[in-house]
Formats: C-alpha cells, structure tokens, sequence
C-alpha cells in the first residue's frame, strides 16, 4: 500500500495551551482511518491543521509526495483533500444541488456540466430527492450529507469527515457507514472523527486515539479496544 | 413567472423605456427618469460586491468621483474625448479597488464597511486639497461643443438613453455574473466564507474580482454624472450621503436580486422628488424621515428588500388563487 | 506655519487632550454596545446631536444653562436608548449583519431627517453660558467651555467604569458581553441587559453633546462629525473595552489636533482614519482589546 497522507512530529498550541502534541501517523491510499479520543482530545484541531485551518506550531505534513506544511485551506483542497465540518456549514441559501455544485465548479468551469455531476453525487450520498430544496431545509442529518456530497465533488484523494454520525437513529449510522465504506471503494481516503463507537469500528482499517492531545494508539479497531491506555482514557481509570 | 410571461414582461419593459422620452416629453419627468436610471445602475453595481459576495461596501463614492474626476480632469487638462475619459475612468476605479481590496479584504463584515467609510473619506479630503483638479471648489464642464462625440447635449433625451444603455449593461453584467462560475463562488463566501475555501475557493481574488467589476461600473456612472450636470465638486460626487446612499438603493430594494436596486431606485428618488414637491427644495427632511423609516422596516421586516416583499406577495396571491395548495417552501418550513 | 515653539506646541497639546477626552466619552457608548451584543450603532452621532438640541432647547426656553439641565438631557436619553431597543433593535438580535448594519443605519437617517423636520437645518449655538472665557495658567490659555467639557467627561467616564466594575448590574452586563447564553444560564435577563447597554451608550454620547453644545455649532447633521471618530476610538481601543476607548480617545484627539498643526486642518480627518486603516490592519483588537 503506497502512503498518501503522513504527518510527522504535528504540534498545535493555542497561547501556550498544548491542543496537539508531536503527532505523527501515515494514511494509505483508499484506507479507512478512524479518529477518536475523549471531549477535548485536539481531533478537530488536528483536522484543522491538515485541512489548512491552523498553521501546525512544528512538525511536517506530506501529502501525496508534497509538502503541504501551513498551506492555506484552498490550495490543499486543490491538492486534494477535502473536508466536511462539525457544525454544518452548508450554503444555506443555496439548494441542495447548488451546495455540491459549488464543489464540482472546481475541476469543471461551466455551471451546466457541474450541474450534471452534482446530480450524481446527490444521488451517491441518497440526497437527489432533495436536489431544488434550499439546503436550509434539509434536517441536520441531512445537511451533513450534504456536506459529504459537496466533499465528494471536488474529486479528493482523502476526505476528512468530521462527525457525520451524531445524532443518527442506529438505521441511519448503518447507512452513513455504509456511505463511508463506498467512498473508501472509489479510491479515495478517509479519515472520520466520530464518536459513535458503532458506526466507526466495523469499517475503520486503523484506529487513532487522541488523549490530551497526544496520539496514545494507532492500531486496528479490534486491538484498540483492549488497549489498556485507552480504556483508561475512556472510562478516567 | 414561467419563461414566456417572464419574455414577453421583459419585453413590454424594453418598449416602455425606451418609448418613454419619445411620449413624455416634459423636462422634470425626463429627468426624474434619468436619476430612477442612473441611481438603479449605482444600485446594480454595488450589489455585485454588497449583495453577491456580501462585503457590504459604505465608501462606493469613491468610485463614482474617481470616474467623474477622471474623465473630467481629461476633459479639462487634456482636452480628450469625456467617452475615453468613461473607459479611463473604470480604469482608475479598478487600480485603486485593487488597492482597496488588498487593505480592506483582510477585515470582516462590520470592520470592512467601516475601512470602506474610511477610504472613501481620506479619497474625499485628498481631492478636495489637490489644486491640479480645483480642489474644493470643483471643476466646471465646457458647455460647448455639443453632440455625441462631446458627450454634451442641448436635450434631455440623450442623457436618458445613455443612462438606460449603461443600466442594462450593468444588469447584463449582473446577470452574467450571478449564473457563471464566479457568481456561485460569491453566493458561498457570502453564505459560509470557511466552508468556500475547503472547496479550493481563493477568497480574496474572487472579492477583487467582484470589487473590481462593481467599481468600474460605478465610475461610468460617475463620468455620466459629470457630462450630464457639467460640475463637480468633492461633495457633490465622492461625499459620504452619496455613499451611504447607493447602498441604500440595494438594500431598500432587495440585495443579491438582480432588479432589487431598480426598485429601489425608483423607490428613493420618488420620496426624494415628492418630499421636494411638497415641502420646497433642501429641506424639512422628510425625504430623510420616509426613507429612514422605511429601512429600518425592511431591516426588521424582510432583509430581502422591497423585492422580497413583492415576492413573497405575489406567492401569497398565488397561494389564494390554488386553495388548498400550500407553496412547497412553506411545507418545507413548517417540518 | 509660525515657528514652533515649545508653548505653542504644549498648548496644542493640551487642547488635543480635551477634545480627546469628548471623544473617548462618545465611544463609550458606543464601545459598549458593541462589547454586550456586537452591533455596531451607526446611529451613535445622532445621540450626540440629541443631546446637544437637548442643552440648546434648555437655554431657549427654559433659560437654563446646558450644565444644569444636563441630569434632564441624560435621563431623556436614557429613554431614547431604552426606546431605541425595544421598538428596532430587539428584532434584528438574531438576524444577519446586513440588515443589523441597515437598521442602525436607517435609525441614523431618520433621527437626522427629523432633527431637520422639527428644528430646522440651521446651525445653532448657545450663546450665553455660565462658564464662558478665558483661563490662563502659566501662559497656557484654556477655553471655559472646553476645560469644564474635559472634567465632565473624565467624570461621567469614571462612573461608567466603575459601575460596569463595581456593581453587580454592571458585572452582569459584563457576563453578558462576555457570553451571552452562559450570562442566560445563570439567571441574567439578556434582554434587559441590552436595554441597559443601549440606555447608558445614549446617556454617554448625549452628556457628550451637551459638554459639547457651549463651544461646538448645532446642526440636524452634526453627528457625522463625530461617528467617524467615534469608530476609530473604538477601533483603536478594542471592540467593548472601556478603558481601551478612554485611551484611545486621548490618542484620536492628539492626532487630529497635533496633525492639524503640523500638515495643515484640511487633512486632520484623513489623518484620523489613516490611523484607524492602520489599526485595522496591524492590530484589529485594538489597543486593550479582548481576544
């Protein structure tokens, strides 16, 4: 497996409060990676960093041969990652196509043709029924695949999904995970902060644990959770 | 509307205007349209920032008295054609937005209107004490010679065509914008400027894109302003009232809709005029009251404008005609 | 330009601190505001103007001096603070900027519009007043007017600050500004909290108007003259820092008067909003701003 993603010695500190430390971890092509850790742990500013939100205090990151160390969020979605957000930012006055199309515009400059394939990735993400409804309509659950779909759009070679589950009926974390696994099956990388335990370890090839900042596992879903550190993070033992 | 009733509205529009001059043919009707025309297209051209990409821009006068010193300083200094100084002036209106833009772009919503009011402001005292271009006292327009090529004309007929060509041109633009690439790029940042750059948007060149664009069609409408009064003055063309006021005309009229400014044009210069009918010329204020009052109702009311109140009406109209047939925007809001 | 001698410039000097005190005292208001629930009044100067009509109407037709209908001129704006709240910005808490910029913006319009319609587009002045003259202290001449408007304004300020650090209405509009749902959660009405925000903002740019009616022209419009240096007080002092805005003031009011000295009076304005574009851009929390 040839690695995509790597993030070596990753530190983010916010007016001396330590919210990553020294990170580092590889992400292979088309892998499944799960992100988890308690309250506070730093994934999201860790997502934040390797989208380009935060420029990283120290430590390197490689994607797909190149530098990407504190480039600014547009251009590492150029390079290809893409990202979904915790709380939703779907273009609320725009519908639901409009959304994904704004994504699809970047590789194919005419609305017409962004049109026809983010038709195509509603229907991926099972949102076509809703295509000319203002995404300010959708539910939040709804929104968040939206934002997935939109994602998908700009052809990404890794995708990093911030909570997609939260708040799903168990029917729907089955399908959300089900989405994730045909992502995985197109070729493209995925990294998934969640925290729905049930959605994530039947379709993770790794999990990472985030605690207090700092990675304290990296292994398949299986090992990790008789991982003594990490019970202990979990459960305050 | 549906396609046909939408062409053939347009349609009727079209003959209107441009019939107008010809069937009405008083003076203070013609110019009344001229200023409807030409405060629509400062409208127009401040929506694309203001209303597309939602930088809500207070120091747009700078632009509109760029354009009008421009072609001015040209007509008088050098003696060219006031039609070059048009394309000269969206020339210099650019540049400077370019500058504008990389100081002003950095800040955000209430910050950035106010750098714009700064700008606009410094832009104003500048000229005001710079003696090559009549400072305070402002530049007066030979009246002669007259016809096409001068851009100086006996009638006002003439001036009204100008000013509806440079309105559609500025609505074509609009319009061209709002359906292109560029025009969703805007509607993202406007809507979720940090969900715009995951999707490899480059902020700032599209805002420069879109001041760019807005300025240049504002200067035009600030060199018709010169020919059509043959005097300028700082005040009179780069003031902060001038400013405030051609936003005003988008948000009184619907921002980020294409016709919103025209309506609201015709809204503001027709409490202008009758307020100057009824109570004599600069005075009691109650064009100020009437239209003071009158945003801070579509503030609170419907932050789309006059145009999304005549919407949503036409929607409740439709509504009462299908009884029974709740609009599917409700049906979606109510769940 | 005269020569400049070290008097000369002192006296300058001095008079850049008065004025700068005004204007620190318009930004309270202002700051304040904005701090408890990030809206920027446009119609700040209007406040200002009020309170100016307000002294000026005193002196007409009650012949009272500004200063002792001032407690008068502060309650009423008060009340039109209060007002001002509840009728227009109670609605727009929640909707977006545009139409919060707007609403305020319209407000301004219309104070001004019916500034002209009820009192006239002239400019007025108050003609007698009891503090009047000239002082001399060690060959520095100081304004009456001006002197007595700096102690005013360094007062009321004191007593902005220390009400919003003293007292337990004042910690609460504090907790507001700092976070409104936590500030809802321990039982702070938000909503009076804003009334009160938008009460003493009034209170503090009209006290400003009425310091400033003995020595300044009245006119429907006179407030544009002070919203621009308003927002580069609060610009320079950090969005809802009363201290910040206090020093900010001195700053403001030092630049315009001592540039006006130095490059010429035609450019004191464009050198006042230099500084706020640089502020801007090099530290837009301002001076003693919050993170």
């Amino acid at each position: 497996m040839t690695v995509l993603l790597s993030v070596e010695g990753l530190c983010k500190t916010f007016a001396g409060l330590v919210a990553n430390n020294a990170i580092s971890f590889t992400v292979a092509e088309a892998e499944i990676v799960g992100l988890i850790g308690p309250n506070g742990a730093g994934k999201t500013t860790l997502f934040n960093c390797l989208a380009g939100y935060h420029r990283p205090t120290a430590g390197r990151v490689r994607f797909a041969g190149r530098d990407i160390t504190g480039l600014p969020p547009e251009t590492i979605a150029r390079q290809g990652i893409a990202r979904t957000f915790q709380i939703v930012r779907v273009f609320q006055t725009m519908t639901a196509i409009e959304n994904v199309m704004v994504g699809a515009l970047l590789h194919c400059r005419q609305p017409s043709s962004a049109a026809a394939l983010a038709r195509e990735w509603l229907d991926f993400t099972g949102l076509a029924y809703r295509a000319a409804q203002p995404a300010s309509a959708l539910t939040v659950s709804e929104q968040k695949r939206l934002e997935v779909a939109r994602a998908l759009a700009l052809h990404p070679r890794l995708i990093l999904l911030d909570e997609i589950m939260a708040g799903l009926t168990p029917i729907e974390v089955r399908e959300a995970s089900d989405l994730v696994r045909r992502i995985r099956d197109l070729g493209i990388a995925v990294i998934i902060v969640e925290h729905v335990m049930e959605g994530i370890m039947p379709i993770a090839d790794r999990i990472l644990v985030l605690d207090y900042g700092e990675k304290i596992a990296d292994a398949p879903p299986a090992r990790v959770v008789r991982d003594p550190a990490v019970l202990s993070a979990y459960l305050g033992a | 509307m549906t396609p046909p009733v939408k062409f053939s509205a347009f349609l009727i529009l079209f003959a209107v205007t441009v019939a107008f001059p010809l069937v009405v043919s008083l003076p203070t009707y013609q110019n009344f349209a001229i200023l409807v025309l030409m405060v629509a297209q400062l409208g127009v051209a401040w929506n694309i920032l203001g209303g597309y990409a939602g930088q809500v821009s207070l120091g747009h006068a700078a632009f509109f008295g760029i354009g009008a010193y421009t072609s001015s300083a040209l007509v008088t200094l050098a003696g060219l054609s006031p039609w070059i100084g048009l394309v000269a002036g969206a020339g210099m209106a650019c540049l400077f937005a370019l500058v504008v833009g990389a100081i002003c772009f950095r800040l955000k919503g209430h910050y950035f209107a106010m750098a714009t009011i700064a700008v606009a402001e410094i832009v104003q005292v500048v000229i005001s004490n710079c003696d090559p271009l009549s400072g305070a006292v402002g530049i007066y327009l030979p009246l002669t010679p007259r016809g096409a090529a001068a851009f100086v004309f006996s009638g006002k007929a003439p001036y009204y065509y100008i000013a509806l060509t440079l309105l559609a041109a500025s609505l074509l633009v609009n319009h061209l914008i709002a359906r292109s690439r560029v025009g969703y790029y805007l509607r993202a940042i406007k809507d979720e400027p940090d969900a715009a750059r995951s999707l490899g948007i480059n902020l700032p060149r599209l805002k420069l894109i879109a001041l760019a664009v807005s300025s240049a069609l504002t200067a035009m409408g600030g060199t018709l302003y010169a020919q059509k009064e043959l005097f300028i003055d700082p005040p009179s063309v780069l003031g902060t009232q001038l400013s405030l006021k051609i936003a005003l005309v988008a948000i009184l009229g619907g921002v980020g809709t294409l016709w919103g400014p025209v309506i609201g044009a015709a809204v503001l210069v027709a409490i202008e005029e009758c307020s100057r009918i009824f109570f004599g010329s600069s005075g009691l204020g109650t064009d100020m009251i009437v239209y003071g009052t009158l945003i801070i109702v579509v503030a609170v009311k419907s932050p789309s404008g006059i145009a999304g109140l005549l919407r949503a009406g036409v929607q409740a109209l439709q509504a009462r005609r299908r009884p029974g047939v709740a609009a599917p925007q409700e049906v979606e809001e109510r769940a | 330009m005269g020569h400049i001698t070290l008097p000369l410039l002192t006296q300058v000097l001095l008079s850049g601190v008065l004025i700068g005190l005004i204007y620190a005292l318009v930004a309270i208001g202002l700051t304040l505001i904005f701090g408890v629930m990030d809206i920027v009044n446009f119609a700040h100067g209007e406040f200002v103007m009020l309170g100016m009509y307000g002294a000026f109407w005193g002196v007409a037709y009650l012949a009272l001096d500004p200063l002792v209908t001032l407690p008068l001129t502060a309650l009423l704006l008060f009340a039109i603070g209060v007002l001002v709240y509840r009728l227009v910005i109670r609605k727009i808490l929640a909707a977006p900027m545009l139409s919060q910029i707007f609403a305020t913006f319209g407000l301004m319009i219309l104070l001004r519009g019916m500034a002209q319609f009820l009192w006239k587009p002239d400019h007025r002045l108050v003609s007698h007043s009891l503090v009047e003259g000239r002082l001399t202290v060690m060959g520095l001449q100081f304004g009456g007017p001006q002197l007595v408007a700096g102690a005013g304004a360094v007062i009321v300020t004191a007593a902005v600050w220390l009400f919003l650090n003293r007292t337990r209405l004042g910690a609460a509009l504090e907790a507001t500004a700092i976070d409104r749902e936590a500030a809802t959660l321990m039982g702070i009405d938000t909503g009076r909290m804003f009334a009160l925000a938008w009460g003493i903002g009034a209170t503090c740019a009209g006290v400003a108007g009425v310091l400033l009616s003995t020595f300044f022209p009245i006119f429907p419009e006179v407030g544009a003259n002070f919203i621009l240096i308003a927002f580069v007080v609060v610009v320079l002092g950090g969005f809802g820092s009363v201290a910040g805005a206090f020093l900010a003031g001195l700053i403001v009011g030092e630049v315009e008067v001592l540039g006006g000295f130095l490059v010429g009076p035609a450019y004191k304005t464009a050198l006042v909003l230099t500084l706020l574009l640089l502020v801007l851009l090099i530290r837009p929390r301002g001076l003693l701003g919050k993170a």
